[in-house]
């Protein structure tokens, strides 16, 4: 719990900060209904990839490192989320790229934003400020574009990844009883992030690319618990990665059975992601569709990678197969992962203009 | 219009289990419970945890869709056995498949089971017998963590015992939980309490009819929820005799179930079909049950005395053995089974007028099935090799009789000749493809391996074969190919041409065999596509629209190929040097290896070997295509791989006792540096001592900033200053291997000869990975503290490399040649290079070691001429035989 506390007393540290909260407790509300309600007019588009777009800066470590972290004793490269503090106006231009595609959610900068993930580059203790600070990021470039086109609101998903740890399979095959963390590590982790999502201004909750359902079970009850305490409502998606043509997660489960894992608590929608192309994700949208009364999500990559493993597929390739899913009528958000860049989420935007989106079920 | 989402009860292991109203009785596992099975907590105490696991598959075989797990007993630490076990079961997906009930009185252990299940389990149980606000909690918190929950209709006055306090807890419960706790009512499942019938006692005499009742009252007033029990509680007074307690189970379920019960804990060996039940036991049964007479136990009692117990006995069911002969055959067939084979074709025999008659007849009825069933996919490749085994022993038997009454050969639907080329070792795939064909009637001639291609050419005339099908796995076997089709063209062949194999490729026969051979040539990869390939090639009516087509698929496919390689950019080979990679050169990065010079292991022992295996690559050789251990329980393949991973281990513990295959290494650390920057030079200046490496480098035009890289760059050029290292092996466990499988092919036992070549290759395989772990932390030592899974070790998750020659970092395979130079390989551990440098015995892996934090697996992709010319001068050969052995690299110039 030292890891909660410690985190408390920062989210007040000014004023500022302060009356930010006490704004986003009456935003989360409106949002709320806000989104659920547009959810039921159109369909609603998320951004691509961060990471793609991300190494077209080519940033060096020194990049990565900017001054405050210039004497850091690990190397620094290849840790994105710090980026939300060491080049914010890249972060802002990603966002804003995306926002000009079409876009209505962008993701926040904070995939590896736990104490779990940031351990590799020793900056524990970071991990509020990071997912604050990037939230606040897409937050501000989300209010530019709602206030200049206010028919059409920008929304902020605080993005929270698996992890690079998994709570229901051992790492080590001559001892599979062995867990490398176990579900209360993982909770007081996700609730830090999840705290920090909210006080920087996320509107929904993102809980992406879950390859162990036990580790998203761990995100959800984490996000319960910060709901109960602060008395709020937050819009959730929960978006599991079909891992192979096996079409289970890296965990086992197959679509349904990952369904059934996650649909006890109100969620805005369940969804899949990455490492699977568009058409590949179609029978699993299918499963999904077919056996949930929340609304679907999808965010496939730009296909499969090729021998180099980069991702060739053409915003019209992609955004040809996206249109299976609108006419099957499988989606009510839509938007692309790993190798996806703004021209792809443009293209997804334009076809997704001309469909309705998938009809809510209600429960009986 | 809007879709309806009617509230179901709905559960998760690997798999769902959604109960409707439609459902059948859902079962639930009763064995894993420490408090109900002495067996299970024998070995929980004993912790033998993988007999325990044993007797959880056992259950989830034998139908238990749910499998309840208890761990409460006075001499376990309960939270610390129910989270092992559980986490055990989550490593065993035939297990975990289904969703878990945890089943505490101690709530400390049922948090801590919730905390490592990923599925949507049950929770046995709660209730208000601590009072509403801890019922509250506890409910609060299974909702959060995602389950489903049992409430026992219990309160803080006691247990219901009666039909009004069963409706009265039940009412209560269900109201703090839907209306407070806000837990949906699909996922709330009531255990209304069996207690047991005719002990005597008057008030117990209700016990099972109030049980009956409630159960109706509660799925007619709570909507949406589920009523379990267990059902073994009804019939307690009558432990000892079994068959009345079986009818009492039955009974009681039967009216249980009409009334709503909807899910249960039930020994299934202690249950009889209640329309089996006799009529007089039947009745006395009911009389109790329904507590319809007030002397209603005297009598069941009294009519107990009569009733003798019977032993349920389980046996192998025989009784296909009693069908027509025909079936018989079919089914030894599409089994597999050998055993009776021998006596049911000797019966078809004495019945035939010829001999013959029973291949063609008999046997090619019931492998006619085989094919059917193979090509719609219900049956998979290591079944049908097995019902090749019998076939063979049944043909195998006829042979005799069929030469001594001079019968005309079997007339085979066509002739086709198999080999692997010149200079290949590889089998395992044309052995699995010429088995299926051979299961559709077709008549195999095999060449074997290393044929040369005088002999498949003369050997094809001699035959008069059909189709002549080629297999390869190295990268010099496609020469061979397209050598082979254009020499087939110059004699005036019109056979069609199959090509099979790993490293060929339909773009690679479209584009290089293809034209030079008018005649068909097809790829075929996969043992049930040949069937059907073949079948098309040889179909008297149609082939020859077949075969235009095939002609031109492949002309479109070239077209569309060499358009999109057309496009790629390649640099000359001074540019790529000038973007070569640059490392920095940090003396840290660089360990001098604990041990420099060579070593060679004789005879190492292959139980080591055997935690290393990766085996994925095992199923893919014998087309089940998925990741190990996920494979065994897929939906489609699951049972198959199985079975198949069960002969395997069969198979490799019997290697691994009677020491069937040797296992050689040899490897060596050096000096090395590099030179004139593609070649490294290993060893001291000394020219008698030291060899030279020629690496080659990518040239396909890159996006900026990412490098064209050699394997050279991860050694420090000699003009650093800096001493730099890298090392090379051969490994091997493929001696015996080839004994072993011309002894499976003598007994005609095609399934076992493939098995103990692919077995060998994955030895092989695991043995290289083994010594590259050995390497970097003992030989080498530069990653002393390394602690990696199998997993990660398959996933490379280390630092260093192991490429090897012909394999995508190199390509080149003439490089072999100076492996074999530097370490003596041949002379030391005997292990040689054939024509077309393929390694003998074929399970050899060899390589070089790269130990830079840098260093990692590339792909070379396309050259151009020029590296080729350069690549030449540097080793001294002609322009033409660097040319031959790089081909399959080199950018069109087309």
């Amino acid at each position: 719990m030292d890891n909660v506390k410690n985190t408390s007393h920062r989210r007040f540290h000014n004023f500022l900060d302060t009356l930010y909260y006490l704004l986003s407790l009456f935003r989360d509300n409106f949002v709320m209904e806000a989104i659920e309600d547009i959810l039921q007019k159109r369909i609603l588009i998320l951004d691509g990839a961060m990471g793609t777009m991300l190494q077209r800066y080519k940033f060096t470590e020194e990049d990565f490192r900017g001054e405050r972290f210039k004497d850091w004793k690990q190397p620094l490269i290849g840790n994105n989320d710090l980026l939300s503090l060491t080049q914010p106006e890249a972060l802002a231009e990603v966002h804003r790229k995306y926002f000009e595609a079409g876009a209505d959610i962008v993701e926040t900068n904070t995939f590896s934003g736990t104490t779990v993930g940031m351990a590799d580059y020793g900056m524990e203790e970071l991990v509020y400020e990071l997912n604050y600070e990037s939230a606040r990021i897409a937050k501000k470039v989300a209010d530019e574009f709602t206030a200049k086109e206010p028919e059409k609101p920008r929304f902020v998903a605080g993005s929270i990844g698996p992890t690079n740890k998994t709570a229901s399979m051992s790492p080590d095959v001559n001892d599979p009883g062995y867990r490398a963390i176990s579900f209360d590590e993982l909770r007081i982790a996700y609730k830090e992030q999840v705290e920090a999502l909210l006080d920087g201004g996320s509107d929904i909750l993102l809980v992406e690319t879950i390859f162990d359902t036990l580790n998203a079970k761990a995100a959800l009850f984490a996000i319960e618990e910060v709901k109960e305490e602060r008395d709020i409502q937050v819009p959730v998606m929960v978006s599991g990665t079909i891992t192979d043509a096996s079409g289970r997660t890296l965990s086992g489960q197959t679509a349904e059975a990952f369904l059934i894992s996650i649909s006890h608590l109100p969620i805005l929608t369940v969804g899949f992601n990455c490492a699977l192309g568009a058409n590949q994700l179609v029978p699993h949208l299918e499963v999904l569709s077919a056996k949930t009364a929340f609304g679907v999500s999808a965010h496939p990559n730009a296909g499969l990678p090729n021998a180099f493993g980069e991702y060739d597929e053409t915003p019209e390739q992609m955004a040809g197969q996206i249109r299976e899913y609108l006419e099957k009528n499988l989606v009510n958000i839509v938007g692309g992962c790993c190798g996806t860049t703004p021209e792809h989420i443009r293209a997804i935007a334009e076809i997704a203009k001309e469909f309705k989106p998938r009809k809510l079920a209600v429960t009986v | 219009m809007t879709q309806e989402n009617p509230r179901y009860l709905k559960l998760s292991g690997l798999e769902p289990l959604v109960i409707t109203p439609q459902s059948n009785f859902v079962n639930v596992g009763e064995r894993t419970n420490v408090a109900g099975s002495k067996k299970f907590l024998r070995l929980i105490k004993e912790r033998k945890f993988e007999e325990a696991l044993d007797v959880a598959r056992h259950q989830v075989e034998g139908g238990a869709q749910i499998i309840d797990i208890n761990m409460d007993d006075g001499l376990i630490d309960g939270k610390e056995a129910m989270v092992s076990f559980l986490n055990l079961i989550g490593s065993e997906p035939d297990i975990a498949r289904v969703p878990i009930m945890i089943d505490s009185s101690k709530w400390e252990i049922i948090e801590a089971g919730l905390q490592v299940v990923q599925g949507k389990c049950v929770v046995n149980s709660i209730s208000l017998k601590e009072g509403e606000a801890e019922f509250i909690r506890q409910a609060t918190l299974i909702k959060r963590y995602g389950a489903a929950v049992i409430v026992m209709a219990f309160d803080e006055v006691g247990q219901a015992d009666t039909y009004a306090r069963r409706i009265e807890i039940a009412q209560r419960s269900y109201d703090i939980l839907v209306d407070q706790v806000k837990f949906a009512p699909e996922d709330i499942i009531f255990d209304l309490n069996i207690f047991p019938v005719a002990t005597g006692m008057e008030e117990h005499r209700k016990n099972a009819i109030d049980f009956i009742e409630g159960t109706r009252w509660v799925r007619k007033n709570l909507p949406h929820c589920s009523v379990s029990g267990g059902v073994s509680n009804v019939s307690f007074s009558f432990r000892g005799n079994n068959p009345v307690r079986e009818a009492m189970h039955s009974v009681f379920l039967y009216h249980a179930i009409e009334a709503g019960m909807n899910m249960g804990i039930v020994n299934p060996a202690l249950l009889e079909v209640y329309d089996d039940i006799p009529k007089d036991l039947l009745e006395h049964v009911e009389d109790v049950i329904l507590d319809r007479r007030d002397d209603a136990t005297e009598r069941l009692l009294e009519f107990a005395e009569t009733v003798v117990g019977k032993a349920k006995e389980s046996k192998v069911d025989l009784s296909w053995r009693e069908e027509p002969l025909q079936h018989r055959i079919t089914r030894a067939l599409v089994k597999g089974i050998d055993q009776f084979i021998i006596e049911d074709i000797e019966e078809a025999r004495q019945q035939a007028a010829r001999p013959l008659e029973v291949i063609e007849g008999n046997l090619m009825t019931g492998m006619n099935v085989v094919g059917d069933l193979f090509g719609s996919g219900k049956m998979f490749l290591p079944q049908v090799v097995k019902s090749a085994r019998v076939m063979k022993k049944a043909v195998a038997y006829l042979t005799p009789f069929i030469e001594e009454s001079k019968d005309a050969a079997a007339s085979a639907a066509g002739r086709i000749l198999m080999a692997t080329v010149k200079g290949d070792v590889h089998d395992i795939g044309k052995n699995i493809v010429s088995v299926v064909l051979a299961c559709n009637n077709y008549e195999i001639i095999d060449l074997g391996v290393m044929v040369p291609p005088e002999i498949i050419i003369q050997k094809a005339r001699e035959e008069q074969v059909d189709i002549i099908g080629l297999s390869g796995l190295i990268t010099p076997s496609l020469d061979e190919m397209v050598f082979l089709a254009k020499e087939m063209e110059r004699q005036q062949f019109t056979v069609p041409l199959l090509i099979g194999g790993a490293t060929t490729s339909k773009a690679h026969t479209a584009v290089k065999i293809d034209p030079v051979y008018s005649q068909s040539v097809v790829h075929v990869n996969d043992a049930s596509r040949a069937v059907t390939v073949v079948g098309d090639l040889l179909q008297k009516d149609t082939s020859e629209g077949y075969k235009k087509s095939i002609k031109l698929d492949y002309e479109s496919f070239r077209d569309r190929f060499l358009n999109r390689t057309k496009q790629k950019e390649y640099l000359s080979i001074e540019d790529a040097r000038k973007n070569k990679l640059q490392l920095e050169w940090n003396p840290d990065d660089i360990t001098k290896p604990k041990q420099l010079g060579i070593q060679v292991w004789e005879d190492f022992p292959l139980d080591k070997l055997v935690d290393f295996v990766d085996w994925s690559p095992f199923f893919r050789s014998w087309d089940l295509h998925g990741k190990y251990p996920d494979i065994l329980s897929d939906e489609v393949v699951g049972i198959q791989a199985k079975e198949l991973f069960g002969d395997a281990q069969k198979m490799l513990r019997q290697i691994l006792d009677k020491k069937q295959l040797r296992a050689k290494a040899i490897f060596g650390l050096f000096p090395a540096n590099q030179i004139n920057e593609d070649d490294i030079l290993v060893g001291t200046d000394d020219k008698k001592t030291s060899v030279v490496f020629r690496t080659l480098r990518q040239q396909l035009k890159k996006r900026e900033g990412v490098p064209n890289i050699a394997l050279a760059d991860f050694i420090a050029p000699k003009d650093s200053g800096i001493q730099d290292y890298m090392g090379c092996f051969c490994v091997t466990t493929g001696f015996g291997t080839q004994e072993l499988a011309e002894k499976y092919e003598q007994e005609l036992d095609d399934y076992g000869s493939i098995m103990v070549k692919a077995l060998a290759d994955r030895l092989a395989e695991a043995f290289a990975e083994y010594l590259h772990k050995e390497i970097r932390t003992k030989y080498w030592g530069y990653e002393v503290s390394e602690a990696l899974s199998n997993d990660e070790l398959i996933n490379e998750k280390y630092r260093g490399i192991r490429p090897a020659p012909g394999y995508p970092a190199c390509p080149d395979h003439l490089e072999k040649i100076t492996i074999w130079k530097l370490l003596g390989i041949k002379e030391k551990i005997g292990v040689e290079l054939t024509d077309g440098l393929a390694m003998w015995p074929a399970a050899s892996v060899s390589g070089y070691y790269f130990g830079h934090p840098k260093a990692k697996y590339f792909g070379l992709g396309k050259i151009k001429e020029d590296q080729v010319a350069d690549f030449a001068e540097r080793k001294g050969i002609a322009t033409a035989e660097a040319q031959k052995w790089l081909a399959p690299n080199i950018v069109d110039a087309t």
